[in-house]
């Protein structure tokens, strides 16, 4: 494996007295996919939270291309590199699939907006991304399907050359054909040399699309390893107990 | 180019435009069709609607309201209303009214206060609304009733101030010369069609499919040619005694509006603060993960919204000759919200253009205008209003339930 362009170590987290997070040390690497499984209450998503700088978590180190950082706040994370597409995604209905793209970070010419300009990079940024499926790049996002939609959110967080995105549950909702898909999408995105973490309950995505799992099992790491070297079960195990025959924790830091 | 189909033609146009239309997105479409309807019943019942005094007459009694509404838009366009935006139009005016009559200031200095009036007005409420988080109905609804005792303080009980100062009553009585008018249609007329032609020559520039110029050229063409038709019939004698008084050409409010309306169309469409405007009220949790500063955003509207309030009083006065407590009152602040709403902007935030405005406060305008020709009374008039009101409302309640 190439050195983790993000890693973690002894990552804390508490919510008062609840110790949500122990320990957890997470190496994330560019041009791989890095599939975070674990049950519901697991800690997965306040980990992805404490990696983009909505929470700060209590001890442990963050190290990103090799230096350490300190991330307290979301523009940190930003700053960085660093994308989160939450599972409720935050597009604008209203708005179309441009005005989407660039909400926030909207090009101008002067003091009105350049719209042609963002056209062309938001058709650039989906072209790229072999996306097919939108008719028209001028529609409304309210008028769009839930992978379509998840689709425009993926592409937003690659349009700012990100170097780490992370997708919470990008497939939740999906049906058979979206989710096939929004799971080539983020094939695609790991092939072109972004650092990917993706957040799923479905084993058979993460077999898909994974090229090393990483286990949470009550708020402690239970392993980190590549998934050729695991099978179904043994990710199920580790989900359900935070053991396996045959995978040690440390598989993770070698 | 894989993402857009083929480019469109006249009929490709007109069925995306009906499918749009059929999946909710109606726009300004029910406006424009029960404008014509209501002209056209109303001309067969009075042989006095259709005339060119009535036209002009139709045009100025909207003027206010359709300022308050332009106004209202930007309010409404992030889910939030301001239901004292006539009451601070009343305050502006009076504050107007007494320091040109009262201490003789001239008209510029005094609408520059009154106006100052108005963005702190709009100030204390969107900081309220903002900051604070208080709802906007709440902080409005006790603004409607503060506002409406400066009015009545500064009015003094049952009072009427009178303004003769020229350039206020000018804005609602005077009119350009049917030369000037027609110069005015012409000037204004080639910057449309040259800002149109510019877009889509900038979109082919940059390789990217433009608007049908069939359909473009259809659009604009139709606009100006009722614009024309409405300046022919400015420009006709409206006086009834021609020998004491001339009264044709295009009245000066209408100038002022079409200037509020092009400046605002251009913040709305063209500035990322309009497009944050619409990003807040879409999805307001989406805009702040942006990094849009959501609370600067809302403040902003409500500042707007007092501010165009503040030119809506200066035309009450200048309407009546006067300020009293009721300048800004009564059905005024409703008139505006209806007019929004009748136009096609959403009480949910995220949907309206400036425009809205003043096709709806035509809409209500002629409703007011058409029923008091034929003698009905007050009552009757504001009955079918608010129903007119509610219509529109249930439609956009309808169409977004239809969208989502
Ligand atoms: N803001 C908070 N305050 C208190 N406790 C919290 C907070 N956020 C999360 N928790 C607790 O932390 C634990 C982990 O929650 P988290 O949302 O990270 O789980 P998850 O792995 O994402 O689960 P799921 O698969 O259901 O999304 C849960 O027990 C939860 O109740
Ligand atoms: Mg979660």
């Amino acid at each position: 494996m190439s050195e983790p362009i993000l890693s973690l170590r002894n990552i804390n987290k508490s919510f008062g007295a609840v110790h949500v997070l122990r320990g957890v040390d997470l190496d994330i690497y560019p041009g791989q996919v890095t599939a975070l499984v674990g049950d519901n209450g697991a800690g997965k998503s306040t980990l992805i939270k404490c990696i983009a700088g909505i929470y700060t978590p209590e001890s442990g180190d963050y190290h990103f291309d090799g230096k350490p950082v300190t991330v307290s706040g979301p523009r940190d994370a930003t700053a960085l590199g660093i994308e989160v597409v939450y599972q409720d995604l935050a597009l604008c209905d209203n708005l179309d699939i441009v005005h989407n793209m660039f909400l926030g970070r909207e090009k101008k010419k002067g003091v009105t907006l350049d719209e042609s300009h963002m056209e062309l990079l938001a058709r650039q940024t989906l072209d790229g991304l072999s996306v097919r499926t939108v008719k028209s790049i001028r529609q409304t996002v309210s008028s769009l399907s839930g992978g379509q939609r998840q689709t425009v959110a993926i592409a937003r967080a690659v349009l700012w050359n990100n170097k780490v995105v992370i997708l919470d549950e990008p497939t939740a909702a999906l049906g058979v054909s979206q989710t096939e898909q929004v799971l080539h999408l983020v094939r695609r995105l790991a092939d072109a040399g972004i650092a990917v973490v993706l957040i799923s309950h479905n084993l058979t995505d993460v077999f898909q699309v994974a090229d090393n799992i990483a286990a949470l099992y009550l708020g402690t790491m239970a392993a980190q390893v590549k998934l050729s070297e695991v099978s179904t079960n043994q990710v199920i195990e580790l989900i359900t107990t935070g053991k396996s025959a045959g995978v040690t924790k440390t598989e993770a830091k070698k | 180019m894989s993402i857009d189909t083929p480019t469109p033609t006249l009929k490709s146009a007109m069925g995306d435009y009906w499918s749009r239309v059929k999946s909710g997105d109606i726009g300004s479409l029910p406006a424009v069709l029960g404008l014509i309807a209501l002209c056209a019943v109303f001309t067969t019942m009075s042989s006095f609607f259709l005339t060119p005094g009535n036209f002009a007459n139709l045009l100025t009694q909207a003027a206010g309201v359709i300022v308050i509404a332009m106004g209202l838009i930007f309010v409404l366009l992030l889910g939030d209303i301001d239901l004292s935006a006539g009451y601070s139009a009343g305050v502006s005016g009076a504050i107007l009214v007494i320091l040109v009559t009262n201490h003789h200031w001239g008209w510029a200095p005094a609408l520059a206060v009154s106006i100052v009036a108005g963005i702190v007005m709009g100030l204390v409420i969107g900081s309220l609304v903002s900051y604070l988080g208080v709802p906007s109905f709440v902080v409005t609804l006790a603004m409607f009733l503060a506002f409406q005792g400066i009015l009545l303080l500064l009015a003094g009980e049952g009072g009427t101030i009178p303004i003769t100062d020229k350039t206020v009553v000018a804005i609602e009585n005077s009119n350009m010369s049917p030369l000037l008018s027609w110069a005015f249609y012409l000037g204004a007329s080639a910057l449309y069609i040259l800002s149109g032609l510019r877009k889509m020559a900038m979109r082919r520039k940059a390789g990217l499919k433009s608007e049908l110029v069939q359909l473009w050229a259809l659009k604009t063409f139709g606009l100006l040619a009722i614009c024309a038709g409405a300046v022919y019939s400015l420009n006709l004698e409206r006086s009834n005694n021609v020998a004491l008084v001339s009264l044709k050409g295009i009245p000066e409010v209408v100038v002022l509006i079409l200037a509020i309306l092009v400046v605002g169309t251009f913040f709305l469409g063209r500035t990322s603060f309009g497009r944050h405007l619409y990003a807040v009220g879409g999805n307001a949790e989406a805009a702040r993960r942006s990094g849009i500063d959501v609370k600067r955003v809302r403040l902003m509207a409500f500042v707007i919204c007092s501010t165009l309030s503040a030119i809506a009083g200066l035309i009450f006065v200048s309407r009546a000759n006067s300020v009293s407590p009721t300048t800004g009152g009564n059905a005024t602040l409703l008139y505006a919200v209806g007019a929004a709403v009748i136009g096609g902007t959403s009480l949910f935030g995220g949907k309206g253009k400036m425009r809205d405005a003043i096709l709806g406060g035509l809409v209500v305008a002629v409703i007011d205008n058409g029923m008091g020709l034929l003698g009905y009374a007050a009552g009757i008039k504001y009955i079918v209003t608010g129903l007119v009101l509610l219509v529109s409302a249930g439609v956009d309640a309808l169409s977004r339930k239809g969208s989502s």
